[in-house]
């Protein structure tokens, strides 16, 4: 664990690509198997066990330390893994017991029952030193995050062992941890792996958000548009006689779907939207999809009230052949003829939405009023599919949201890389001549802009109770939502769906600011 | 005993412990610039830190000096002061008060781990404390500071071609840095910014060997690929450092301890090595001195003095009193 540790430490602080790539190598090369696999499958996520979740950590801290101390510490470290890594109380005798290893911890975690989980994690933090603790915490709450993608350790491995980056995305979805074999042929100990063939998951390909200043350098004729529906992202893939169902992190959700699995009678790898019916074709709503998911066992009466089928929207494998490297124009062909040719029931294929240019796409998507699309994605014709994030091939663009223009009343200290910032914002609209507040607001500024915010709230404090400050009434914040509901756990009866804060209204007098009636006019019946 | 708009005040001496305006009569902590301000009319401190006030504010030091050595005690008005080593930097002292019977410490800032470069802190009893708390949180415990050295020696021997500039304060925390360094074995010349040129010598006219220093200069660009460069805080972030080629961005202080500060100041290997007492040392010398009252000056008061209640120990924050008047 602490060369892992050591590892995560000097990864947090590189800014630099080429950085990381140097400090991953140093440690390829320093740290033996299967130290070295595991680490790379924690790093790349693929590590599955069961979490813990951040409850059960404040719990195990709580027992420990003063919780005035603890809050005034977590309040100003701002992250609650740092916060507990770094306060946890160090045992003297703790030179008596070895720290655990890396694979040990995989191991005993992999193996452990969910209620076992936080016993034994509290036997390690005492064995650990402060960044053993911090790289263990952030270890079992799923959340590295050290700016390490798939695509980087591939290139560090690569690099490290001279070998093609190409060649060693040909094997990698064969690979498991802790890949022993690949570490065998990156030091010229045995030939390179088969590629895969198995039942594995492929890394999907992600999209980003169309923001404004995207379209002015984009040509619509090279994109292809889809209705971006709101189901969940699946993988079904069919191998060999094996038939799974991944999520979009790549849990295999099989178990919770067996209507969909009954049906891959097939061998091929398909990328689509798992939805519920409802009716001839219909599309049910998101709530009556959560009903089907996070269930171990389905009953027969949930398989008939909520059925499930798969929109399907690309095609990875069509047998032992990858298509991922062909465009998505000839993709979409290969995956229409696919569908002809095998009629899977349970599946339809998501329609491409033709379009002259994005006046027209704008109409479309602002008068998709329809529950089961969220907007539309635009991915471009001869983009490959490639795995992550890659910036330009695929963007969602959201329906548009609804805006009000609000006053600015409480601000709070933020958490993570914003923690020395307030950048919790607690806004409000007129009724009479009071401001009740109707929501709450974390993003949607620059990093420039929240500067300002944070030295606008500190001049203008009127009050403080404890991290949170109250600020005289003299800031509209412009902010968008998506949509506004009752709600009786708010003072001004309404709750609003993912709200931000659209735009800052540095010129706006708070008195002209919107009225609870406004706001009461928007909710959808 | 009381807190005025000018700083603590001892009201049977007639003079002032580090006040932040001039005034007539101060007795001063150490040198560092927050504490050893220009313009008082009497100054009294250690023969060090008089040094260094009269290298850092020149006419500013004071119009008279006079030097009190640790352990000599001297009666000013109905006062008898005497000064402790506080092992902050050379020089430092707490200020030791007695009057009717009665004792007052004034820690200035202190540490309690080992300090080549200045006498060790030593723990006075007395019933009333006056602590800093720069490091007044359980989540600051400062690591061994040989092992951080190592971690830049380390990170030189990964990236040989790359200059290592660290930013460290002029005053105590770079020739401290330096002694680490000397003592771990790193012989090689040390570069330095024109600004921690003077100190340096200072502290070598005090006894203090620090190797071999030379100045960081353009001249010598090519002399700075995989040497280790120290330069102030300020001038690491700065155009300054932008000459030197890629260099790695570390930083000398107790701050680093928290991850998400060291990134937000853009430090690519920060170094957790404090002049100032971490969160044990703190609460380990309320225990040594045992002191019945204990006032937190400056830093992060809360938690100390909820810790202090906690023990049965009457503790007030002087910020939170204000400027109103304490009898001690
Ligand atoms: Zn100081
Ligand atoms: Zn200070």
């Amino acid at each position: 664990m602490n060369r892992f540790a050591t590892l995560i430490d000097a990864l947090v602080f590189m800014p630099s690509r080429n950085g990381k790539i140097r400090l991953l190598a140093d440690f390829f090369s320093t740290t033996p198997d299967p130290d070295r696999g595991w680490a790379l499958a924690a790093l790349t996520e693929a590590l599955t066990f069961n979490e813990a979740k951040p409850a059960a950590i404040r719990q195990l801290v709580a027992a420990r330390v003063d919780p005035e101390l603890f809050a005034l510490s977590y309040d100003y470290v701002g992250d609650l893994a740092e916060t507990v890594a770094l306060i946890w109380p160090e045992r003297h005798d703790r030179a008596n017991s070895l720290p655990p290893s890396l694979p040990e911890v995989v191991d005993t975690l992999r193996a452990a029952k969910r209620a076992q989980v936080m016993d034994l994690v509290e036997g390690w933090l005492d064995t650990l030193d402060s960044s053993g603790r911090f790289a263990l915490l952030k270890l079992i709450t799923g959340s590295l995050r050290v700016g390490v993608s798939a695509r980087l350790a591939k290139t560090a491995l690569a690099e490290w062992g001279k070998v093609d980056v190409g060649e060693l995305e040909e094997c990698w979805h064969g690979l498991t941890p802790p890949y022993l074999d690949l570490f065998a042929w990156l030091e010229g100990r045995s030939e390179r792996p088969a590629a895969g063939h198995g039942a594995g998951f492929r890394p999907l390909m992600l999209s980003h958000p169309l923001e404004e200043e995207d379209r002015a350098g984009l040509n619509p004729a090279d994109y292809s548009a889809e209705w971006k529906w709101d189901g969940i992202r699946v993988q079904l893939v069919a191998k060999g006689g094996e038939r799974r169902v991944y999520s979009r992190t790549g849990d295999d959700v099989s178990g919770a779907f067996p209507d969909i699995v009954d049906h891959m009678s097939f061998d091929a790898v398909l990328d689509g939207e798992l939805l519920v019916a409802r009716g001839e074709g219909e599309v049910a709503s998101f709530n009556d999809l959560q009903q089907r998911l996070n269930r171990k066992a389905v009953t027969a009466k949930m398989l008939q009230e909520f059925p499930a089928w798969v929109r399907l929207y690309d095609i990875l494998f069509d047998g032992d052949e990858d298509l991922r490297g062909l465009t998505f124009l000839e993709r979409r062909a290969r995956l229409e003829r696919w569908y002809g040719a095998v009629q899977p029931r349970r599946m339809d294929l998501s329609p491409l939405v033709p379009f002259a240019g994005w006046a027209e796409l704008e109409a479309l998507r602002e008068n998709a009023r329809e529950n089961s699309i969220e907007g539309l994605m635009l991915k471009r014709r001869d983009s490959a599919y490639t795995a992550g994030r890659p910036k330009g091939p695929w963007f969602k663009w959201k329906r548009g949201a609804l805006t009000l223009d609000t006053v600015l009343m409480y601000a709070q200290r933020g958490h993570g890389k914003r923690s020395s910032y307030y950048s919790d914002f607690t806004f409000g609209v007129w009724r009479g001549d009071e401001l009740v507040p109707v929501g709450k607001a974390y993003f949607g500024f620059t990093d420039a802009e929240l500067v300002e915010l944070d030295r606008w709230v500190r001049n203008r404090t009127v009050r403080k109770y404890g991290p949170v400050r109250e600020v005289e009434p003299g800031l509209v914040l412009e902010v968008a939502f998506d949509s506004v509901h009752p709600s009786n756990r708010h003072k001004s009866g309404l709750a609003m769906r993912f709200p931000r804060v659209h735009r800052i209204r540095w010129d706006k007098p708070a008195g002209e600011a919107d009225r609870l009636e406004t706001l009461q006019r928007m909710v959808v019946a | 005993m009381k807190v005025c708009p000018e700083g603590l005040y001892v009201e049977p001496g007639g003079f002032y412990v580090d006040p932040v305006r001039p005034v007539e009569r101060a007795v001063i902590t150490h040198g560092h610039s927050d504490h050893a301000r220009p313009g008082h009319a009497n100054v009294l401190a250690t023969s060090g830190t008089l040094a260094i006030m009269r290298q850092r504010l020149g006419e500013g030091a004071g119009g008279a000096q006079q030097a009190l050595e640790y352990g000599e005690a001297i009666r000013i008005g109905d006062v008898t002061v005497r000064l402790a080593p506080a092992g902050h930097v050379l020089g430092s002292a707490q200020v030791v008060l007695e009057y009717n019977g009665s004792r007052v410490v004034v820690s200035g800032d202190y540490k309690r781990t080992f300090d080549r470069t200045c006498a060790p802190f030593e723990p006075v009893p007395c019933d009333v404390f006056i602590t800093e708390a720069t490091f007044g949180l359980p989540v600051f415990r400062h690591p061994p500071d040989l092992g951080e050295v190592r971690k830049l020696i380390h990170s030189l021997e990964i990236f040989p071609e790359r200059s290592h500039v660290v930013g460290v304060y002029a005053l105590g925390k770079c020739q401290r840095l330096i002694t680490l360094l000397r003592a771990a074995g790193y012989d090689r010349p040390i570069y330095l910014h024109g600004a921690l040129e003077p100190i340096c010598k200072l502290y070598e006219g005090f006894g203090i060997a620090l190797g071999e220093l030379r100045p960081a200069t353009v001249a010598v660009k090519e002399e700075l690929k995989g040497a280790l460069v120290m330069a102030p805080p300020g001038a690491v972030a700065d155009r300054w450092a932008r000459r030197l080629t890629d260099p790695v961005v570390a930083m000398a202080s107790g701050w680093m301890r928290v991850r998400q500060r060291a990134r937000q100041r853009g430090v690519e290997l920060p170094l957790v090595i404090s002049d100032h007492a971490d969160w044990d040392e703190l609460t380990q010398t309320l225990e040594d001195v045992g002191a019945p009252e204990v006032w937190v000056t400056h830093g992060r008061e809360e938690a100390l003095v909820h810790h202090a209640t906690q023990r049965g120990i009457r503790a007030r924050a002087l910020a939170l009193v204000g400027f109103e008047e304490e009898g001690a």
